[in-house]
């Protein structure tokens, strides 16, 4: 079971959350002129490392609010969490 | 090599079976390779076998990080099945079934292959329509499908809840009679022993650690044990194939995921057949040995740990005792999990690369076993032949940027939920 500290309700088992992927793709700019390539970067194309992931989890059971969460994908240990609209050093 | 057979098993037996050959050996790398195949296990051990006997290449070196049977082919529920609707899976993995009814034999090695057919389960009038649908798209690809109502299925599977207070009741299913299972490890195995016997070398223990690329074309790896020469590489590393992307400065339509398997005790033969759930993700069949072969969903994140978490066991057990409500008085023998290269549209990737020489294999999702045979005659031809194989022509690597997707499960760019 993964424990997961939701910056706005505190530390919540996994079953109230739902993924929501790598956080770290950027959606390219609206009104701009957006080549085939950088639709396929932000549609598809994804690094999936081992190791450190900053990614999107929904708090879907809880307060409804998307976090980042920055996890290991190898050992599955969680360093910290941020709200959403949190920078990430 | 030294042919098995019941005369060789007798001959054995009164010799106290002192007499058999290693069935593959161990050899230290040689510095040059005309192809290396990265990766081990039942796709990188069938490529060798179809490079050496289809195309008559011989020095091929396989290279595995761990050990022969110790990835997903050893980790599978070891369903085979051609229950595709699209033509190009429907096509590639039906070549695959011709070549999983002749194995046993083509590799001198018995794979137990069992076509018990497979029924996936309808619980409403529209999944029947959907099922009937998909049914005739696989026969007019000459896949064989039947479409079973109710009382048919209680026939074929009389332990399923057929009770009326189930929250989803089952209105009938789609059967491939033609679909089975075959025993994993003697795939792997039998295919590592062919290739050996033709001259491949088959690598263990041998992590590799980076490439050499020049000019844009391949030029050799580098391992733990050595850098090794080579003008051909073909990766077929499953839930690994983004790291060593990485390696490459590519960045691919893949991530890796998380997948759990299990079985139950072992007990009397009760199910015939391998039977999904249509409501949800879970698949069972019973092994020869009686256990209940079951799996499901991934657990749902981004992971490289070959193990599970409990909550998405529970979830997937939960749609199996919905189904065989039996399960639940049976004691879990074992629970374990493998890492998947899920695909962004759920089919697989057997293509060249914008570097030379370089050949990629991956993006098997939850279907990486049926496909083995299959997988590993295209990706022989279009590492020999440097052009693809009709049969993976659509399997394209650009298919994502250039909009021909092979949707198969309508589900988008979520790997974690298709």
């Amino acid at each position: 079971m993964l424990y997961i500290k939701c910056p706005h309700c505190g530390l919540r088992s996994q079953n109230e959350f739902a993924y929501g992927g790598d956080a770290s793709v950027k959606r390219p700019e609206l009104n701009k002129e957006i080549s085939d390539q950088e639709w396929d970067e932000f549609v598809y194309l994804r690094k999936s490392p081992r190791g450190k992931h900053l990614e999107l989890w929904h708090h879907v059971s809880g307060c409804r609010q998307w976090i980042k969460v920055l996890r290991d994908t190898s050992t599955h240990e969680i360093f910290n969490t941020y709200k959403s609209e949190e920078k990430v050093g | 090599m030294q042919k098995y057979s019941f005369l060789s098993l007798i001959k054995n037996a009164f010799s106290g079976h002192k007499g058999w050959e290693v069935a593959w050996k161990d050899p230290t790398p040689k510095k040059e390779y005309d192809v290396v195949i990265i990766g081990g296990g039942g796709h990188g051990l069938a490529t060798a076998y179809y490079l050496a006997k289809e195309h008559k290449i011989t020095n091929i070196a396989v290279i595995e990080k761990g050990w022969i049977g110790g990835g997903n082919v050893g980790r599978n529920t070891t369903i085979i099945r051609s229950n595709y609707m699209h033509d190009e899976n429907g096509l590639f993995y039906e070549k695959g079934m011709d070549l999983w009814r002749s194995m046993s034999q083509d590799l001198n090695f018995n794979i137990m292959f069992s076509p018990r057919g497979i029924i996936n389960l309808a619980h409403s009038d529209a999944q029947m329509n959907a099922y009937a649908r998909r049914g005739n798209s696989m026969r007019l690809n000459g896949i064989d499908a039947v479409l079973l109502d109710r009382e048919e299925v209680k026939k074929k599977v009389p332990v399923l809840d057929f009770s009326d207070n189930v929250r989803f009741p089952i209105f009938g299913a789609l059967m491939q009679p033609s679909a089975g299972t075959a025993r994993h490890d003697a795939v792997a195995w039998g295919y590592a022993r062919q290739a050996d016997s033709m001259g491949v070398d088959i690598i263990q223990h041998c992590e590799v650690t980076g490439f050499d690329v020049s000019n844009g074309k391949i030029q050799g790896i580098k391992t733990s044990r050595g850098d090794i020469k080579t003008k051909k590489v073909g990766l077929c590393v499953a839930g690994s194939t983004s790291i060593l992307a990485e390696m490459l400065n590519m960045t691919l339509p893949i991530e890796t995921h998380l997948l759990q398997a299990c079985v139950s005790e072992p007990i009397k033969p009760i199910l015939d057949h391998v039977v999904t759930f249509g409501a949800g993700h879970f698949y069972c069949s019973q092994s020869d040995k009686g256990e209940m072969v079951m799996g499901g969903d991934l657990d749902g994140y981004n992971s490289y740990a070959q193990r599970g978490n409990l909550p998405t066991l529970q979830h997937v057990l939960t749609e199996g005792i919905a189904m065989f409500p039996f399960l639940s008085k049976l004691n879990m023998l074992r629970t374990w999990g493998g890492i998947m290269d899920m695909s962004m549209d759920g089919s697989p990737i057997i293509d060249k690369t914008h570097i030379a020489g370089l050949y990629l294999n991956c993006g098997w999702c939850y279907g990486g076993f049926k496909a083995t045979p299959a997988s590993g005659f295209t990706f022989a031809h279009t590492i020999a032949q440097d052009r693809v194989h009709e049969l993976n022509a659509g399997f394209r690597l650009d298919r994502f940027s250039t909009g021909h997707l092979i949707d198969e499960k309508g589900l988008g760019t979520k790997t974690w939920i298709s």
